[in-house]
């Protein structure tokens, strides 16, 4: 009676883990398929996480419905198509470009080229401004004879 | 005087954006299914589960598609809204109850009042899926040609009754 006992009590963390397991497919290849897609597919409940790390129910729906796509034959872009025809472009962490994406995909670097322009014009400006002083002849004889001074009291 | 405007302009576009965004709910994701067919679908009643529903039985019909849930604490919240509309007898509510167990669904309505003319029982939440629906409560406008024409994400309310949902059905029913 006792050794049934424990042999139970030992049995219980296996019963414990063959409950969290069922997330994952028993096909490797399917798995592996699915998290790269999943990883560059958002969660849409918990928004800042990716579909392949999200623990909402729904993301856990939306992985078994692109295992079971995949193990059907479609392709990427297929199964791609399928969650944004039903969740948008929102669902892509990379967003394609459109008209309203433009701003996002190209208002950095028009920003950088403005303010790069800016600050060109910026210099050139400030260089005109202060004129570089000609030394007159007698000026530069007497800056040579110091710097050369100078030479010898190093030596 | 330039060097003044410069900074000055650039500070009041910087705070327009900021206050507009803080404005922006991240959370409502806009549906790309306005102005598409809703997805068909046929599942079995919640009430008569051999008895099945399906999207297309409702052509000709300006209706309302309710997801709901037991277990959702927001449709709490909207329940008596819809309770109060069903009995205006304007548009025909339905239910899709979403990833629940039928008698949890069953006891819930039955004690907060029932506002649909039925719920489709949609206990894998594959429907759900083809609707796009990320959190419960969602509805959908349908009108008569089946296409969807708007998506409330959230609880509806009195005020989203009243200035959009409302003034649509009737212009939807005039067509």
């Amino acid at each position: 009676m006792k050794s049934i006992l424990i042999l139970l009590v030992c049995l219980m963390p296996v019963l414990a883990v063959a409950g969290e397991a069922k997330d994952i497919a028993t096909d490797q290849v399917t798995e592996k398929r699915m998290i790269g897609l999943a990883e560059n597919l958002r969660c849409l409940v918990c928004q800042n996480e990716s579909l392949a790390s999200s623990h909402a129910e729904l993301a856990e729906d939306l992985r078994r419905e692109v295992r079971e796509q995949i193990k059907k034959g479609m392709t990427d872009e297929q199964i791609i198509d399928y969650l944004v025809t039903r969740y948008g472009d929102f669902v892509l962490y990379n967003p394609p470009v459109k008209s309203y994406t433009m701003l996002l995909w190209f208002g950095p670097f028009t920003l950088f080229l403005v303010a790069g322009a800016g600050l060109f014009y910026q210099l050139r400006k400030r260089r005109k401004s202060v004129p570089e002083t000609d030394l007159t002849p007698e000026a530069q004889h007497r800056a040579a004879a110091m710097l050369n001074n100078d030479k010898e009291n190093q030596v | 005087m330039m060097r003044f405007m410069l900074p000055l302009v650039a500070f009041l576009v910087l705070a327009v954006f900021l206050y507009v965004g803080l404005h922006l709910d991240p959370h409502e994701v806009p549906s790309p299914l306005i102005g598409k067919p809703a997805p068909a679908f046929s599942l079995p009643q919640l009430h008569e589960p051999n008895k099945q529903f399906s999207a297309q039985e409702m052509r000709g019909k300006v209706w309302m598609l309710n997801v709901w849930s037991s277990w959702c604490v927001s449709c709490k919240e909207e329940h008596p809204v819809l309770v109060a509309l069903a009995q205006k007898n304007i548009v025909p509510v339905y239910g899709l109850d979403y990833k629940d167990k039928p008698e949890d669904a069953e006891a819930w309505l039955a004690g907060a009042g029932n506002p649909y003319v039925l719920s489709a029982a949609d206990r894998e939440g594959r429907v759900g899926i083809d609707y796009g629906v990320y959190g419960v409560p969602e509805t959908y406008l349908i009108d008569k040609q089946g296409v969807i024409r708007y998506k409330q994400i959230g609880p509806v309310t009195v005020q989203s009754l009243n200035e959009k949902i409302l003034p649509m059905v009737a212009e939807l029913q005039k067509k």
